[in-house]
């Protein structure tokens, strides 16, 4: 309702610059009735209107999203790890290859609100955001046979050690344009990849993105693993987010919480590639987790239940729960908590 | 068709064999066919692009508080039904329902209602989300509980109206025995006088009537409704003092009908004075609101004193006074109610219009007054009088708005 802004409170108490008797008096007046209106104010009561108020005082999305294949089903994306197609070169080293394409796509981000995406995609992944989850260990040969299959110009950017040549600044693929990136995978730990054509922004935000996670050679002890990629949505495309979550849809693990078991390692593996904020965070609710920065040490840095990442930081979590329950985790930045990056897990015996 | 001609057939007349009124269709068969054409066919394809989002606009007309809720009411000016799949309350996602459920259709309204602990006395902002994603807002700018129509409510926003309109016309006609003993001089100075009040009015009326405009659906056009009612206002009231003899217009019924018709016009301005006051109450706006009411009776004395001026020459009986002060004040209760209980943006403009199409014949005929007096009296319309009581009266209501505008 904004046809009386011109009647503002604030323009009201600019009056009080007048200093007229009239003024003054009419004032005195107003304050008095503000008082008498305050007093007389009703208490706000719980309503009994049908509505679910159950979960979280109300702060949902409303619905669900369609799940069902060939769609994204966040859930799956959790623990779905693409190994690659596996070989061996002459020299014994293991080599892991993989056909990935980046594609337009609209994709749902939260129910019933759709947004154009631009997406990397592999025939085991399909073609989401977040993108395929390569997963792979140190030492390895990596093979990624890229096509742009998009309708703009893409690469594919690594983090990690490897030859600037297969940095994926260069060269810019065009629509139907083929590259070859091939690297050894080093050092171990949870990196990410990225379409890095200018403007970048539009490229990041867009949906081209994905975990790409190095095992160290030993491997980490065994856990129920998952993969949390912190991303946003701008819907309107005015340079802010409408829409925050783990995993592309607003409140999903809200909706759907994720099953993990008491006296079970838990392993997050974390990721922010939030753009347009400059901070993200995970804060684990009823519980405390051991944290492994960037995850490229085997010796836990910090044991605290709140971490705060730049855009591209990356770490690993690891928690066991003690209780049965559902154990609340979000951003502690509560605007994107509440625009959706909340979720729980489900612990059970 | 010409009667006076001999009888004829069709067939010579149209030329084409056809009767008139086949002959009358076959545009609206030609239209149709082109319609069907674009509706069926594509021959905009050439123009199409894949992947446009469709155009989108919503409107949140209506905000009403409630214990524990929101209740929204969102307009679709858009070519397309649009479907609301998310709504915020400052920025967070919010639990709602909207009924009907489904699409709203072009033209359509929708109820959301958002179960939410508003706080007292702070603002709140609501946004909707589309299926594009693509967010529209609406603001609360201080929570309050939205009146709900009750006999309390309804004799309270009554009163309202009588206190900006009623009491202070009221009180101004009361001046009509001392500007019965001023000379000629003297009345064809408050005569001017009124001219200019009426001048602000109708500047302060048709500005009110964009501003309103300003805030409804593009669909509305509700500049050009602002216009057309100015327009079918003035026309009106020109149709029905018309009938008068030039005669006519100088006898004591003359004028006390030139009385009625200041009263009507200032009537109709007060009404959307009214609506603006009830308007404010209603959206929490009550502590402005007091000194609202203190500021518009104190700035429409001087329209008591309009009404009274073409009939100092006469002696009025005390029921036409009543009569000219409900004309002028109750239009303000009406405008209060409306504003309190369905405050609609379109409404107020076409009122407004109308308001500003009135003040403009009114100030054509109070003019035509003084202009005949000065003829009469062999001098210039614009004499130093006339000028002086004009300044004077846009002075007067110039600063008497400072007690209402912010």
């Amino acid at each position: 309702m904004n046809e009386l802004t011109s009647i503002s409170r604030r323009n009201f108490l600019r009056l009080g610059a007048l200093g007229t008797l009239g003024a003054a008096g009419a004032a005195a007046l107003a304050q008095q009735n503000q008082a008498a209106a305050h007093e007389a104010a009703p208490p706000v009561r719980p309503n009994s209107d049908g509505i679910d108020h159950s979960t979280h005082g109300g702060n949902l999305t409303v619905g669900d999203v369609d799940t069902t294949p060939p769609n994204f089903d966040p859930t799956k994306y959790l623990t779905a790890f693409d190994y690659g197609k596996m070989s061996k070169l002459p020299n014994g080293q293991t080599l892991r290859e993989w056909d990935v394409f980046a594609a337009d796509k609209e994709i749902e981000v939260a129910p019933g609100v759709y947004f154009p995406a631009w997406v990397y995609g592999t025939e085991q992944h399909g073609a989401h955001v977040p993108g395929p989850t390569f997963r792979c260990t140190e030492g390895d040969r990596l093979r990624f046979n890229f096509l742009n299959a998009g309708s703009h110009p893409h690469t594919i950017h690594f983090h990690g050690i490897h030859p600037p040549a297969m940095d994926g600044i260069t060269p810019i693929l065009q629509t139907g344009e083929r590259f070859t990136y091939e690297f050894d995978a080093k050092p171990f730990g949870l990196h990410l990849y990225h379409c890095h054509t200018p403007p970048l922004k539009r490229h990041i935000h867009k949906g081209l993105y994905g975990a790409f996670l190095i095992d160290p050679p030993g491997g980490r002890a065994p856990a129920r693993e998952l993969v949390m990629m912190m991303n946003a949505f701008d819907t309107n495309f005015d340079g802010e987010n409408e829409i925050y979550a783990v995993n592309t849809v607003a409140f999903h693990y809200a909706r759907h919480p994720i099953p993990i078991k008491v006296g079970e390692l838990v392993r997050i593996y974390l990721v922010n590639i939030t753009e347009f904020d400059p901070v993200n965070s995970f804060h684990l609710h009823s519980g405390m987790y051991r944290l492994y920065r960037t995850g490229t040490r085997l010796d836990h840095y910090e044991f605290t239940d709140t971490v705060t990442m730049g855009q591209g930081e990356r770490h690993v979590l690891e928690f066991t729960p003690d209780y049965p329950g559902r154990y609340m985790f979000h951003a502690h930045q509560s605007e994107l908590a509440e625009l959706g990056w909340m979720g729980m897990f489900e612990a059970t015996e | 068709m010409d009667t006076t001609q001999p009888a004829s057939t069709p067939s010579a007349k149209t030329g084409a064999g056809l009767p008139a009124w086949l002959s009358a269709l076959v545009p609206f068969a030609l239209l149709s066919a082109l319609v069907a054409v674009f509706f069926f066919g594509s021959p905009l394809a050439v123009f199409r692009t894949e992947g446009l989002p469709p155009v989108e606009s919503l409107s949140l007309e209506r905000i009403e508080l409630r214990p524990g809720k929101f209740v929204a009411t969102v307009f679709n000016s858009s070519p397309d039904p649009i479907t609301i799949s998310q709504v915020t309350v400052d920025d967070a996602f919010w639990q709602f329902e909207i009924s009907p459920a489904g699409p709203i259709p072009r033209l359509g309204r929708s109820t959301i209602t958002i179960p939410y602990y508003w706080v007292q006395g702070e603002p709140h902002a609501i946004a909707v989300i589309t299926e594009s994603g693509t967010a529209f807002a609406g603001e609360v700018s201080i929570a309050v509980e939205t009146p709900q129509p009750g006999m309390t409510q309804f004799i309270a926003y009554g009163l309202l109206g009588i206190y900006i309109g009623v009491v202070p016309v009221g009180l101004g006609l009361l001046w009509f025995p001392a500007m019965r003993r001023m000379g000629r001089r003297g009345l064809n100075f408050v005569l001017a006088l009124t001219v200019g009040l009426l001048v602000f009015l109708l500047i302060d009326t048709a500005l009110e009537a964009i501003e309103a405009a300003g805030s409804v659906a593009g669909v509305f056009q509700s500049l050009p409704v602002a216009v057309f009612a100015a327009l079918l206002a003035w026309l009106a009231i020109l149709a029905v003092s018309g009938k008068q003899t030039e005669s006519g217009r100088d006898s004591s019924a003359g004028r006390l009908r030139i009385a009625a018709l200041i009263a009507l016009s200032i009537g109709l301005h007060n009404l959307g004075e009214g609506l603006a006051v009830g308007a404010a109450f209603a959206l929490g706006e009550a502590a402005l609101g007091s000194f609202l009411v203190i500021g518009f009776t104190l700035h429409n004395v001087t329209e008591g004193v309009g009404i009274a001026a073409p009939m100092t020459k006469d002696k009025p009986s005390l029921k036409a006074f009543v009569s000219l002060a409900a004309l002028a004040g109750l239009p303000a209760v009406v405008g209060a109610w409306i504003g309190g209980f369905a405050y609609s943006p379109l409404l107020a403009t076409i009122f407004l219009g109308v308001g500003a199409g009135a003040i403009w014949q009114v100030i054509v005929e109070v003019g035509r007054l003084l202009i005949r007096d000065a003829e009469k009296h062999g001098e210039s319309a614009a004499n130093w009088i006339n000028v002086a009581g004009l300044a004077l009266g846009i002075a007067i209501m110039y600063f008497t708005a400072y007690f209402v505008k912010f």
